[in-house]
């Protein structure tokens, strides 16, 4: 412990934009913590994002870093995966970025098991807009957009990557930031699609429009309401009310899409030769 | 084997060995008519040549990993036609803006909308140029021969490479789905253009312009390979972090416009028949072009004192060349073109009213025939 | 010099395939220069098929047939819809297997079992190549070794000996379609095709 994080970072780019009591910074922290304790080499780490506020994380962090389109950063960094499948790249997206208008490249990276680590900042809500629903706003919620409390049903993201096909699925939060720093460094070192669902608080457009005024009251909803994967196998479905489970949901082995094509190539390179 | 270089090939499939040949290593698409030849031609030949094939998930994801694979290091393109060109124009603006290298195939057919997707159209000229929101120059290319889809798209990929720009290769559906015989440059022959790289270990200023000829455009690092680079979409300076400053951000702005519009001359290319001894002029386009290139010929024949100013490069829009040849007295200047007239519009906007410029337009698929060009240039009086 | 060529039939009778093979040996095996196209989409699906081969001595500029000088029909559909198309002076050849009524043409019109005539061979899919054979035997644009060479490099293996009997086949009948003697068979005159039926 007690590493200078601080070589990670462009510090020179401080102070962030994010407001204070975000969440955002925590779930930063642990993704830059899980690669010093990897000891991954940076120049090797590429990181990805899209839009939003989870997206601007990557202007902070001291690696090849790819700030791109609403919703497009897996597709973006399923092209540098696959130009140059010796580096570590890692997605920051956000619930709106990675659910919504980039559910499709979710998805589908999720299905090839293209070895990418996809860590959500999941804030529930639209923050850099201000407050609009997202579609894993829980059911009766308020938002700017949602000013009579929400009626979608929610997304379960760990759910949705586990049924699309990913082949590394954790939960953790903003409370749990050494729990997520391992859930993080577990997906890194996963050889396929890892998907981390790292709740992290919006007080100033989640929590104020939902009982929860600052940034300790949402922590403290975090701490009281996640269990263990285990504890939350054991309660009842009617009982569980706002509770949620935490932890490694999923980690299984599948052919590696990168792997995958490399043989391709191979094949198609010997088959070439032998005309 | 064969004693000859020349071969039968189609339109698609010289685009895709005129890649190749250019240094192409990646391609992610999507399938679309009258395109999708060239995706799968790509996945049988990029991994013969230690290359990477990819169907994306759709449209949008196709174009965003060009951007990535381009970053990583390879030269990569997509693929499209007139559905997908609209879905890629976000991750194009990107290029632009990123000042990524990266080449865009448009095989157009009929719009708007699903249109008629086996039938050749050219209404997509504007959406090339004006496609994106916010203010970029691009650069579009117009094959009308399959030999010249193979030259144009090693060109594309040339000048992408050399102003850091998204390159457009504008085809059609005749050009694109038509074979012809092709004779191909020699390796030795062809030029191939690689981008500037930072020099390793420097201060790696990734938008920053330098010093001297081609200063303007500054050189690409590759991820991985130690510079630690920042690049977005949002307006940036010179070290590509984002800025909210009207004077950090308006050079930046006007200097990705300015690369290419300051090589205007450089970059257009055309081809011209009897334009110095024209009273009438034609100026076409990509499949128009050649129905025209038969009409001026015809004409010829029958005394008429026309011209052919066929464009190869249609942005940036050649205006000095048109504005040389109406520097001569015209009488008008006819244009073809498989759309309700766009390059019209342009060619009078060069003009400024010292010719009168006549539409010949279809729209619904057929091919303009020379019959057709014949004829309103004989009605100009 | 600018001739057309017309290829028509319905769907797996090979005539797309057997247009891109005439297209592929002019390009690849003579001076001449060439543009094929075909039917696509709505058109190709429904059941007919076409493919069209334009041959000159300069480039091409407009690369569609219009009104082909040579135009091969085999089903009856085919010969109704395009044989009105045909060029004043130009040569219909029909597989009389499925065409039964021509229309009158201002042209020469020639009829062969070509169908049945590859049947016998072995597979009516090779009347494709009986049908391309009569072309080039009638015509003299292409020798059959020279479209042999692009058979071989279009199609499978497996496939070239039927393929190549069936095209030397049709190439004879043509040469007789045309009133012309023995088939000139030297790798001279592969290599250089006069223009043959063409210069006319």
């Amino acid at each position: 412990m007690g590493s200078d994080l601080t070589r990670y970072l462009r510090v020179e780019k401080l102070p962030h934009i994010w407001c204070a009591g975000c969440g955002h910074g925590i779930v930063t922290q642990a993704i830059v913590r899980a690669i010093d304790e990897l000891g991954l080499d940076p120049v090797k780490v590429t990181i990805v994002s899209g839009i939003g506020c989870s997206s601007r994380a990557p202007g902070y962090m001291n690696f090849d870093t790819l700030h791109t389109t609403h919703g497009r950063a897996i597709a973006f960094a399923t092209g540098v995966k696959l130009a140059r499948p010796e580096l570590k790249v890692i997605v920051i997206t956000g619930d709106g970025d990675a659910a919504a208008i980039g559910g499709n490249h979710l998805i589908h990276a999720a299905r090839r098991n293209i070895d990418l680590t996809v860590i959500c900042y999941n804030n529930t809500v639209y923050g850099m807009t201000s407050g609009q629903y997202s579609p894993v706003t829980p059911l009766g919620s308020f938002a700017s957009t949602a000013p009579y409390g929400m009626v979608e049903r929610p997304f379960d993201l760990c759910e949705l990557v586990m049924g699309a096909g990913g082949t590394f699925v954790a939960r953790s939060t903003t409370y749990h930031a050494r729990h997520l720093t391992n859930v993080i460094k577990q997906a890194i070192q996963h050889k396929g699609f890892s998907f981390v669902d790292a709740f992290s608080q919006c007080p100033t457009y989640f929590g104020r429009r939902n009982n929860m005024r600052d940034a300790l009251a949402m922590l403290n909803w975090y701490k009281e309401n996640a269990v263990s994967r285990d504890d939350w196998a054991k309660i009842p479905p009617t009982q569980r009310g706002s509770k949620f489970p935490i932890g490694v949901f999923k980690d299984e082995e599948a052919p590696e899409y990168c792997e995958s094509y490399r043989k391709v190539i191979e094949k198609a390179m010997k088959e070439g030769d032998a005309k | 084997m064969a004693e000859s270089r020349s071969r039968l090939y189609q339109g698609n499939e010289a685009c895709v060995e005129g890649a190749i040949a250019a240094g192409m290593r990646f391609f992610a698409g999507y399938p679309i008519t009258p395109s999708t030849e060239i995706a799968e031609l790509c996945s049988v030949r990029l991994p013969q040549v230690g290359g990477t094939f990819i169907q994306m998930e759709d449209e949008i994801a196709s174009m965003a990993a060009v951007c990535g694979a381009s970053l990583a290091g390879l030269k990569a393109m997509t693929a499209t036609s007139g559905p997908g060109f609209s879905l890629k124009q976000e991750n194009i603006g990107f290029a632009a803006e990123a000042e990524i290298p990266c080449v865009i195939v448009n095989v157009q057919r009929v719009g708007p909308s699903t249109g008629m997707p086996t039938s050749p159209a050219q209404g997509d000229l504007m959406q090339a140029r004006w496609g994106r929101h916010g203010d970029q120059e691009i650069v579009a290319l117009s094959p009308a021969y399959v030999e010249e889809v193979y030259s144009l798209t090693v060109e594309a990929f040339n000048i992408s490479e050399e102003l850091r720009t998204p390159v457009i290769l504008l085809m059609d559906e005749v050009v694109g789905h038509l074979r012809e015989k092709v004779t191909l440059p020699k390796p030795g022959d062809l030029v191939i253009k690689d981008r500037k790289k930072p020099a390793p270990g420097s201060r790696y200023l990734p938008y920053a312009p330098g010093e001297g000829e081609d200063g303007d455009i500054p050189p690409l690092g590759v991820f991985g390979d130690g510079f630690r680079f920042h690049v977005t979409g949002l307006t940036h300076g010179p070290e590509g972090f984002p800025t909210n400053s009207p004077n950090v951000g308006e050079p930046q702005i006007k200097r990705i416009n300015s690369k290419i519009s300051s090589r205007r001359e450089k970059l257009c290319k055309a081809e011209e028949l009897f334009t110095e001894e024209a009273d009438v002029l034609v100026v076409s386009f990509g499949c128009s072009a050649r129905s025209a290139k038969k009409a001026v010929k015809d004409l010829r024949a029958m005394g008429v004192k026309v011209g052919l100013l066929r464009l190869i490069t249609v942005w940036p829009f050649p205006e000095h060349l048109i504005q040389r040849i109406a520097a001569r007295q015209l009488k008008a200047v006819v244009v073809p073109e498989m759309n309700l007239g766009q390059l019209a519009r342009e060619v009078r906007r060069c003009l400024d009213g010292r010719a009168p410029v006549i539409g010949v337009n279809r729209v619904a698929g057929k091919l303009i025939e020379p019959a057709d060009i014949i004829r309103a240039v004989q009605e100009v009086r | 010099m600018r001739k057309e060529f017309r290829l028509a039939g319905a769907g797996g009778q090979g005539l797309i395939s057997a247009s891109i093979i005439l297209a592929e040996a002019i390009a690849s095996r003579t001076d001449l220069h060439v543009a094929q196209t075909q039917s696509y989409g709505p058109e190709s699906r429904g059941g007919s098929s076409r493919g069209d081969v334009i041959i000159s001595d300069s480039q091409v500029d407009y690369p569609e047939v219009t009104k082909p000088q040579y135009l091969l029909v085999m089903t009856q559909e085919a010969c109704s819809t395009y044989a009105k198309g045909l060029a004043p002076g130009g040569v219909l050849i029909a597989d009389s297997t499925y065409v039964k009524e021509i229309p009158p043409v201002d042209g020469t019109v020639k009829s062969y079992p070509i169908s049945e005539r590859a049947r016998e061979m072995g597979r009516e899919i090779v009347a494709n190549m009986i049908g391309l054979g009569i072309l080039a035997g009638f015509t003299g644009v292409v020798s059959p070794e020279v479209l042999e060479e692009a058979v071989m490099e279009r199609l499978p293996k497996s496939t070239w000996d039927l393929n190549r009997k069936a095209l030397r086949h049709g190439f004879e009948v043509g040469m007789q379609m045309a009133g012309r003697g023995e088939v000139v068979t030297e790798r001279a005159r592969a290599q250089r095709p006069g223009l043959g039926e063409l210069e006319k």
